[in-house]
């Protein structure tokens, strides 16, 4: 990964114990200026623990972090000022109207009574809830809090927005309403570091991803790098006869049609599944099979699922050997 | 990623971002470049917290039932049921102006208690995180709900003399020394407030905050001479009392409605509230920091 002076958030070897457990076993990452990082990883994993040690909610037990410029433990109260946090649960009072929440903000960034009304009345009207502005957000449906989270966390135009899973929990309606208003402050020039369980999530926001697992970085690098490494897609082949299931992976392994992790096959299901970046990949496999006679029952395509990026990096681990993060076209190349 | 790269390159290349990424707020009374935060905004933070806090009374008006009844009830309870024994039958008047002052202490007790409880759920909430990360002084959230807190307290102490007069309560004073004591009430309950909200920090549920706070409460609300003189009690409870923080507020506030000898009573509850408050005020601020 390239390091420069335009990493907007810089983290080394962070640490943080919780007793015997590690949430954070020394994490390593960058996010680069104006770009979205997606922190994928399941449930544990530490990416709670990661953002609230980058908002300065607790203090790391090791290592350093730094987001704009500010060391989250020597200068915490400069790096306050370019934050903005957004977690699982909707960080906005809910006794308090939305308009209310964002005026409070607004004050509380130091914001002119003047400024604190008309910011809060702009960010309303931008997160469509300008109508909902005077009821007590417990009524909210969790779409519109989430927005309205957003919306505070925008009042005072952050450098650097975290973003804690923030669609679990939506419906799908709501979660693309959440992924449009991420992309729109993106483009706006907003960092953003987001954490997320799903791979579909990181997918549409992130242009690099970081995969963790038990406090550990397991798989570093952009999008596309690491889709090519689990597959993109997943080709779901059910031959007439599972006794053609080893001839097949190897015809595909000959001509090189089995993508970079290689296929794999599941006896017991009597499938056989291949990771395939394009279009062009999938119908070179099912030309290939077909024209060497082998009969197909069923074909079917799937994204992955986290459990399978993760079988797919843990796997790569054990026949990759050095660190899991080294750069893709190397592999490509060999 | 390697990891390679070593501590000192990268401080160095964090340093050549300037502060104020493209994103800096207008900072009113905070120098650029400064971490602190000067007094002027910290006055607008805790006014823009008390705000928040009023207008969450305004939405939930149940939240005020303590407030509004509990000063009720403990005039009638204590003037009419146990103020016949203590003072004689016959003799309520007496005993109204004996009581109510020393009731005021043990309200304020109560409503500093349910501080403790109040921040225990906010912490529960997303919006202490919020607050958290926000370049604000983190004081300032504890002290806006002292703020309001103690409003609330006043409006208490209201209702109870309203209730002691109805009942017969003269002021025998003026009504200076009247206010006196309620400041003086203020002062003391807004330093029990610290206590209640170091326990709240310090415990993981509200119930055990009111059940450890109950605990405390008790032998310091009976022990004292809030309900009755300590000379009819045994001579190790009397030197208790004598000590007791609410029997000196008690003390003082009833020296000064019906004008008998002050003594010590009124330094003495000074004493106790600067002590408690420079105690558990920083225990609090930093448990407040560092709870996660």
């Amino acid at each position: 990964m390239t390091r420069s002076a335009h990493n907007a958030v810089e983290v080394r070897g962070l640490v943080k114990h919780y007793g015997e457990t590690k949430a954070l076993d020394g994490v390593d990452l960058d996010v680069r200026e104006g770009t979205v990082l997606g922190v994928l990883g399941p449930n544990g994993a530490g990416k709670t623990t990661l953002v609230r040690c980058l908002s300065t909610l607790i203090v790391p037990d090791a290592g350093t972090a730094t987001v704009a410029g500010h060391d989250v433990v020597r200068q915490p109260r400069q790096l306050r000022r370019t934050i903005g946090l957004t977690g699982q649960y909707a960080s906005v009072d809910e006794k308090l109207s939305g308009w209310e929440n964002l005026y409070m903000i607004g004050r509380l960034l130091d914001l002119s009574r003047k400024d604190a009304r008309r910011r809060a009345d702009e960010m309303l009207e931008r997160f469509s809830l300008t109508e909902a502005a005077k009821r007590p957000v417990m009524n909210y449906s969790g779409g519109m809090r989430r927005r309205l989270d957003l919306a505070a966390s925008m009042i005072g135009q952050p450098a650097v927005l975290y973003l804690d899973e923030p669609t679990t929990g939506l419906d799908p309606r709501t979660r693309n309403e959440v992924w449009d208003e991420v992309q729109r402050m993106v483009s706006e020039g907003v960092t953003v570091l987001l954490t997320t369980q799903y791979m579909e999530e990181a997918e549409q926001l992130a242009s690099e991803l970081t995969v963790i697992d038990r406090g550990k970085v397991i798989a570093q690098g952009k999008v596309d790098e690491l889709k090519a490494r689990v597959g993109g897609r997943t080709l779901k082949i059910r031959p007439v006869d599972p006794a053609d299931l080893p001839a097949m992976s190897g015809a595909l392994r000959e001509s090189g049609l089995d993508g970079i992790a290689g296929s794999t096959v599941v006896p017991d299901e009597g499938v056989l599944y291949v990771p395939i970046l394009s279009d062009e990949q999938l119908t070179a496999v099912v030309g290939l099979l077909g024209a060497r006679g082998y009969g197909i029952a069923h074909i079917g395509t799937h994204l992955p699922s986290l459990d399978e990026v993760f079988l797919a990096i843990t796997g790569e681990k054990t026949s990759v050997s050095g660190s899991a993060s080294d750069a893709l076209p190397e592999e490509v190349a060999a | 990623m390697s990891a390679t790269t070593t501590t000192t390159q990268l401080t160095k290349s964090s340093a050549g971002t300037p502060g104020a990424g493209p994103g800096s707020r207008p900072a009113g009374g905070v120098p650029a470049g400064e971490g602190r935060i000067g007094l002027r905004a910290n006055l607008r933070h805790i006014g823009a917290l008390v705000r928040r806090n009023a207008l969450q009374i305004k939405q939930d008006p149940e939240s005020m039932f303590d407030v509004v009844l509990m000063p009720i009830i403990f005039v009638l309870l204590f003037v009419y049921v146990f103020g016949g024994a203590i003072a004689g039958k016959g003799n309520n008047d007496d005993y109204v102006n004996y009581v109510v002052p020393g009731l005021m202490a043990m309200m304020g007790m109560n409503i500093a208690m349910a501080v403790g409880t109040g921040i225990n759920d906010d912490f529960k909430k997303g919006v202490m995180d919020r607050f958290r990360t926000m370049p604000i002084a983190r004081s300032s959230v504890l002290i806006a709900k002292i703020v309001v807190e103690v409003g609330r307290m006043l409006i208490a102490s209201a209702i109870l003399l309203g209730m002691g007069f109805l009942l017969g309560m003269e002021i025998k004073t003026s009504v200076l020394d009247l206010l006196a004591a309620v400041g003086l009430s203020m002062v003391f309950g807004a330093s029990l407030m610290w206590i209640f909200i170091l326990l709240g920090l310090a415990m993981k549920t509200a119930q055990a905050v009111q059940g450890m706070a109950m605990i405390v409460l008790m032998p310091l609300q009976f022990g004292s001479s809030i309900f009755a003189p300590p000379t009819s009690m045994p001579g190790w409870l009397e030197t208790f009392t004598d000590y007791n923080p609410l029997s000196n507020l008690a003390d003082a506030a009833r020296a000064m409605i019906n004008g008998t000898p002050v003594g010590d009573s009124v330094w003495m509850t000074l004493g106790w509230a600067l002590l408690i408050t420079a105690v558990t005020a920083p225990l609090a601020v930093a448990k407040f920091r560092r709870k996660t």
